[in-house]
């Protein structure tokens, strides 16, 4: 198991319970927005089938799509750069920035790069990335993680970001105005775009006929940095491929009224080949997403086009934040995607579900993802992630549970138990169960009691 | 129509008094109830724990006690979604395929097979309504809020038919109460937290009892309401509908 647990870290978190109140309240006001865009569109679920439909069609086909994408975008003069895994994505970033002599850089959200922690190891190497967007801003002014990967900075209050931006961009102490704040992340970050030397974005959607990429923001920041620096690197995990501009319609109607309930992003911005003059780079990137792709449990997990419409839904995540996941993408999603990039450190993720399947339902591209749960902790428990201790505590289980004798025998014992000797379980310390709420009453007789006495 | 009656190892334990309520309304719907004596558990709680693996005993012990029937019916939307979706049998699946096929819980059992239209029963009192996630996300026993999907709900339709009952639906339709089997105590503080929220729901409605196809949502929801020593009493659907056959105000 990991060191940062799941369990522990939502204990700390609802340790303040107006604040977890506040976080769940939030939260799912999005998720209403959501439910709110989805009935306006009387075909959502056959749309919601397409768009299954695609991503499974071209998970199927990814080597030939990746490789039409590749020749398109480099006839429009983009370099295309294969990346294996998180080090030679962030390598060859590097590369890119030391050839040209890059000294400022601007990001717009990427998950891709937060899975491959590609700003800290740049700023081992004396490049401090800025980053654009607003919520991405903030935590990154915190040396936070984003908690969530459409709206990062979700887990802060106003005041939060008032102290926050007091500490960093000298704002009046105290003053919570959420318009004033912005006004001063704005000036703040006009001045990085007007200097920055290279863009990089995140990538939405990747058009395999036309070599083009989607980026969707609602601030407008991708298009703010590639179009005042030289260089645009635009970095995507392999599945963000689609075949056709036909099909990125499906998507686009489906994205933004999933993640937070809009018909579309402020902007979809379309990128497909450099300015004049410029350059433009694109990583694809790999980073266990083959593996992923041959694992038929949890293949479709790829279908993912990062809506964070199963954060929004999961009763667990409103209630233990996006940093008790200790991973890039949290929530549901993140809870299938991290334990195939490294099952040890996230074993525990899994089992943060209590298998409700809203997450299932909401999902816009139909990942199954509460059967995936349920499957990667059969996997994992197979593998020996659980401990010995729980697996011997199962296997004891199974044997009562699975001898009518045994079971018998053991369920009148224990009611007894718990009629004479109630502190045994009603004890804070040893059983969880009992830290807040009542054990049930032990009846004297169980139903086959009964029904050996009054129907047999 | 011979039923076998499922009775899940907790309620059989802690709450008989569903076991007998769901008997007894089988019969009184016309039903010949069997219970099979040795049956013990369907396997979840290893199953949802990581442990598929070690529930093969419960999967043959479920095989020998249930195999036959046409029909087996019981008060837990979650064991029922078990024996559906992991109930096999490695020398004979033909055999394990047919009762995922015969298994029910209850309301959809009333609902789909015995067609009921009209049930005389009376429980006058005011009744909020917890869905169950397994019987309704993964038994489909009511239209769900994240689909954009015709409403229906067999257990609301039930209750309807129920004189003097007055249900209130919380404002989250069907948030999930957070029992979740051994998540209650792996996860004890999100557990917690998500049924203290779905009580203080039902609380603020002021209902008199909360109702569910599903005891272990119930139990769960029990634990949380006498800790806060809440008047709020929980009642499985089968006591509400079998409730003619006691003593009404």
């Amino acid at each position: 198991m990991s060191t940062i647990n799941h369990a522990k870290a939502s204990e700390k978190f609802i340790q303040d319970e107006p604040r977890t109140d506040w976080h769940d309240e939030t939260l799912w006001f999005v998720r209403q927005k959501r439910d709110k865009a989805a009935h306006q569109i009387p075909d959502w679920e056959s749309l919601r089938d397409s768009a299954s439909n695609i991503k499974d069609h071209t998970l199927s086909n990814l080597d030939a799509y990746l490789t039409q994408f590749e020749k398109k975008a480099t006839q429009n003069n983009i370099k295309v750069h294969w990346a294996a895994d998180a080090k030679e994505h962030n390598e060859i970033i590097y590369s890119i920035i030391r050839d040209n002599n890059i000294k400022k850089v601007v990001k717009s959200k990427s998950m891709l790069t937060e899975e491959c922690h590609l700003n800290p190891y740049l700023l081992e190497r004396g490049i401090d990335v800025v980053d654009t967007d607003l919520g991405e801003r903030i935590v990154q002014f915190r040396e936070e993680a984003p908690s969530h990967i459409v709206l990062p900075a979700i887990h802060l209050k106003k005041e939060d970001v008032s102290n926050t931006f007091h500490q960093h961009l000298g704002t009046e102490k105290g003053n919570y105005d959420p318009q004033y704040l912005t006004e001063a992340a704005r000036n703040h970050l006009r001045e990085k775009f007007v200097h920055s030397q290279l863009a990089i974005t995140g990538v939405n959607f990747a058009i395999a006929e036309t070599g083009a990429i989607v980026v969707c923001t609602n601030e407008g920041n991708a298009d703010l940095g590639v179009h005042a620096a030289d260089i645009h690197v635009a970095c995507m995990g392999i599945e963000k491929i689609i075949p056709s501009t036909q099909h990125l319609a499906v998507f686009l109607r489906l994205l933004a009224r999933s993640a937070t309930g809009q018909p579309i992003t402020t902007y979809s911005s379309h990128f497909n080949k450099p300015g004049t003059g410029k350059q433009m780079h694109i990583v694809l990137v790999d980073n266990g997403r083959t593996k992923q792709l041959a694992n038929p449990d949890f293949k479709n997990s790829l279908k993912c086009i990062r809506c964070a419409a199963c954060f929004n839904t999961c009763p667990v995540y409103r209630r233990s934040g996006g940093h008790s996941y200790h991973t890039a993408v949290a929530g549901p999603i993140g809870a299938i995607l991290s334990p195939n990039l490294d099952r040890e450190a996230n074993a525990d993720l899994p089992f943060a579900s209590t298998l409700c399947g809203s997450c299932t339902n909401v999902c816009p591209v139909k990942i199954d993802i509460h059967q995936q749960l349920w499957k990667w902790r059969q996997t994992l428990m197979k593998e020996g992630y659980g401990g010995a201790s729980k697996k011997l505590s199962m296997q004891a289980m199974a044997m009562v549970l699975s001898k009518p004798a045994l079971y018998r025998f053991l369920g009148s014992a224990g009611r007894l138990t718990m009629r004479l000797f109630p502190w045994l379980l009603n004890n804070k310390k040893f059983n969880p169960w009992y830290k807040q709420r009542d054990m049930p009453a032990a009846p004297k007789q169980s139903f086959r009691d009964w029904y050996k006495n009054n129907k047999a | 129509m011979i039923v076998a009656l499922f009775v899940p190892c907790y309620i059989d334990q802690f709450y008989p008094q569903v076991a007998v309520a769901t008997m007894e309304l089988l019969q009184k719907l016309g039903c010949t109830v069997e219970f099979p004596m040795n049956q013990t558990c369907c396997g979840q709680p290893m199953a949802n724990a990581g442990f598929a693996s070690f529930s093969s005993d419960c999967d043959k012990n479920f095989i020998k006690n249930f195999k036959g029937y046409d029909y087996i019916v019981a008060p837990s939307g979650s064991c029922v979604l078990h024996i559906k979706e992991h109930l096999h049998d490695a020398n004979d699946e033909a055999v394990a395929n047919k009762i995922r096929g015969s298994v029910f819980e209850l309301t959809e059992f009333i609902a789909d097979v015995l067609k009921i239209e009209h049930i005389n029963a009376s429980f006058s009192h005011k009744v909020g309504l917890h869905p169950g996630c397994h019987g309704q996300r993964g038994l489909h026993t009511s239209s769900m809020s994240e689909l954009v999907a015709p409403a229906f709900s067999k257990p609301e339709k039930l209750l309807n038919m129920v004189k003097g009952l007055q249900l209130i639906l919380p404002k989250r339709v069907d948030e999930c109460c957070g029992f979740g089997g051994t998540f209650c105590v792996t996860e004890e503080a999100v557990s917690a937290k998500m049924g203290k929220d779905r009580v203080k729901e039902h609380e603020d409605n002021e209902v008199e009892y909360i109702t569910s196809g599903d005891t272990s949502c119930l139990m769960h929801l029990e634990g949380i309401l006498n800790r806060q020593q809440s008047k709020i009493k929980i009642i499985h659907i089968a006591e509400i509908l079998n409730a003619s056959l006691h003593v009404n105000n």
